[in-house]
């Protein structure tokens, strides 16, 4: 295997982007910033992936048009998956493993405000008995987390924790778009938005972009004086349908999980778009009590669809580059109710 | 005035789907008022049936009709209906194991509150009173309502003597408010004055119109306006033969690229008032502009380029832009 690193990372979050849904004018940026970050140019990067949906934009091959950011003169070498940009980064981490390349820019996107993003993605779902009830994703959530306060395995104060702590530690994140902790009995005296969620327990709608940059070997030396180097990478799928896994378990995040060492882990970062899926993320990845969870304040600060898996990996990485951590996580999930799942380990080496 | 134009855009489709054997089963069995499951290898009854065995994989044969009655295992209160969701108001997604069955189904439960609703309720299946072989066939569950509900159930499962379901259509209309780029949202508000407006890249000086927020060739954002004459050259074109929906023009007629005088893309447009079979690649066409009043923020407010009458352009001069 190759060591392959994250050694660049850049994002944006906003509540709601005022311009076209193929996003370029804010992936333009971002890329500079990655630029900037690693001293290259655009030639230097061997491929290219992104994630993003045309159902989000409301239009046929969006990606094609937002590969205009990149400039594709000469031909550069590119994929796209319709999934959270996570698996992009996955999918280049595999072709740098090939020896094809090495290094990559990783990028997703995603204009959630365009449309009514709840009811868009009921077309992830079985289009024969599912798709046709509009099945909102955030019922979907309810159903989850219903299941799991009947089952005594977590409670409405349970998941009030995880947002209070969450939109403290936001505050300290200039791209989150909701932060601001409280305490648990003001969140609890909160109205029901779906009960059992409220509205603070379900990651809020947001548009965003980010990227991050991949380097093998030497060249992520090359470029970081503290690469985060990814030492595990996973991804298991459950079944699609809501009646036939337990809900309140998440198999394909601990098979994923199974793989990797998760020894003297400091920080995991949880794609966790409900509350009580971190809950759930927490137990099947078996975390101690002393690893720092969403220190950026996580999902329910800001999660861009097609993106905020991504970020998790960005943030983490960030924790390693600083020094402040050696050992991270960065998880990403897809689908309805936690049902695809893909965990993610990286090191600092002094 | 908003940085950006937008626009409402409804993107709908119908998608047909075969069924193969084990759905068909089960929405032939929607169809005909009863619920059909699959038993496993591990002897489980699933609603719906899955295709294949989740343990051995082989595919699954084994049905088995299940009550109209049943249990909510789990629930989630939708206070905001979103549109085409079973009921257009206030109601509960729940989580319904069938009596007969051992897993649950997803579909929507009929009460007026949340306080109606609670994990362990008995309800049963509002059949929908015309039923074409979908999960749509199944309205909703409503709260149990004793032996009243059971005849009537018995009444609606007489099997019909019709044909099994193959296919479905489902249709999918989704609602978007559409923004245009800031350099497209230029472009169309010069259009409003009569003015054609493209964007040149700071790098390589190459125009584009309509815009784009970055050059294509080296990712350049584009940052100077320029204004551009409406004429050009057409560098190809097509001949219109088929008909479709929504076509406004009797076929056959012209859809060119057009390079404009002074641009390094062409844009797609029409060219009438000249016999579709005299166009040819290196005329020369200049706007014809509907009447000032019609005018806003569109490209239609240029009607279609029409022969200038000058001698036909050079290949050299266009192609580097075929």
């Amino acid at each position: 295997m190759r060591d392959v690193a994250v050694v660049g990372f850049a994002q944006r979050q906003m509540e709601e982007f005022d311009g076209s849904p193929t996003c370029v004018e804010m992936l333009v940026p971002l890329f500079a910033e990655c630029y900037e970050q690693t001293g290259w140019t655009r030639r230097d990067i061997g491929f290219w992936c992104s994630g993003s949906s045309d159902y989000l934009a409301g239009r046929s091959f969006s990606f094609v048009q937002a590969v205009d950011a990149i400039g594709v003169i000469p031909p550069v070498n590119e994929s796209h998956v319709e999934m959270d940009a996570a698996w992009a980064l996955y999918e280049a981490w595999v072709k740098i493993q090939t020896g094809e390349v090495d290094t990559a820019l990783v990028y997703g996107f995603g204009k959630s405000s365009a449309g009514v993003l709840r009811r868009t993605l009921a077309l992830q779902l079985d289009p024969y008995t599912m798709t046709p009830l509009w099945p909102d994703t955030v019922s979907l959530a309810g159903l989850q987390a219903r299941a799991g306060i009947d089952a005594g395995l977590w409670d409405e104060r349970a998941m009030a924790e995880v947002v209070n702590r969450s939109l403290t530690d936001a505050e300290k994140n200039d791209y989150a778009i909701r932060k601001g902790g409280s305490s648990v009995e003001e969140l609890l005296a909160r109205p029901m938005y779906a009960d059992p969620l409220r509205k603070h327990d379900c990651a809020p709608v947001t548009d965003g972009a980010a990227a991050i940059v991949l380097a093998a070997d030497d060249q992520a030396r090359d470029v970081a004086e503290r690469p985060a180097w990814i030492t595990g990478i996973s991804t298991y799928v459950d079944p699609i349908s809501m009646g036939t896994r337990d809900l309140t378990r998440s198999p394909s995040t601990a098979n994923a999980a199974r793989g990797l060492d998760l020894d003297g882990l400091e920080v995991a970062e949880l794609h966790a778009p409900f509350s009580h899926q971190e809950l759930i993320l927490r137990t099947e990845l078996g975390l101690a009590d002393d690893v720092a969870v969403n220190p950026s304040g996580g999902p329910l600060a800001g999660n861009p669809m097609f993106t905020g898996g991504l970020i998790r990996f960005g943030e983490a990485a960030r924790k390693v580059w600083a020094g402040e951590n050696t050992k991270v996580l960065g998880h990403a999930t897809s689908g309805p109710a936690l049902q695809q799942n893909l965990v993610c380990t990286m090191e600092g080496r002094s | 005035m908003t940085r950006t134009l937008s626009a409402p855009v409804t993107v709908a489709f119908d998608y047909t789907r075969s069924t193969g054997p084990v759905l068909g089963r089960f929405l032939t069995g929607l169809r005909d008022g009863v619920v059909i499951g699959g038993r496993t290898s591990e002897g489980t009854v699933v609603v719906p049936p899955p295709e294949f065995d989740p343990v051995t994989h082989e595919a699954v044969t084994d049905f088995v009709e299940v009550a109209s009655t049943g249990t909510v295992t789990s629930w989630s209160w939708v206070s905001e209906p979103v549109k085409h969701q079973p009921l257009d108001r206030p109601f509960a997604f729940a989580l319904v194991t069938l009596d007969g069955a051992d897993t649950p189904l997803l579909h929507a439960l009929d009460v007026a509150s949340a306080d109606e609703v609670s994990t362990g309720m008995r309800v049963q299946i509002r059949w929908a009173e015309e039923r074409v072989g979908a999960i749509t066939d199944i309205q909703c569950f409503e709260p149990e309502q004793g032996g009243r509900a059971a005849s009537e159930a018995s009444d609606q499962s007489r099997p019909r003597d019709e044909e099994a379901v193959t296919g479905v259509i489902t249709p999918v209309e989704l609602d978007y408010l559409y923004a245009a780029s800031p350099e497209e949202s230029a472009f169309y508000r010069g259009l409003a004055e009569g003015r054609i407006l493209g964007q040149c890249c700071p790098t390589c000086q190459k125009v584009y119109v309509p815009p784009r927020s970055a050059c294509p060739s080296d990712g350049t954002p584009t940052n100077e306006e320029i204004e551009l004459p409406d004429k050009g050259t057409v560098t190809t074109f097509c001949i219109v033969n088929v008909p479709f929906m929504g076509q406004k023009i009797t076929p056959p007629y012209v859809s060119a690229y057009v390079l404009l005088d002074g641009a390094d893309i062409a844009f797609l447009h029409l060219i009438l008032d000249i016999p579709a079979e005299e166009v040819r690649m290196g005329m020369r066409v200049e706007a014809v502009w509907k009447p000032r009043e019609e005018w806003s923020t569109t490209i239609e407010n240029i009607s279609h380029f029409r022969p200038t009458g000058e001698p036909d352009a050079d290949y050299d001069t266009y192609k580097q832009h075929l």
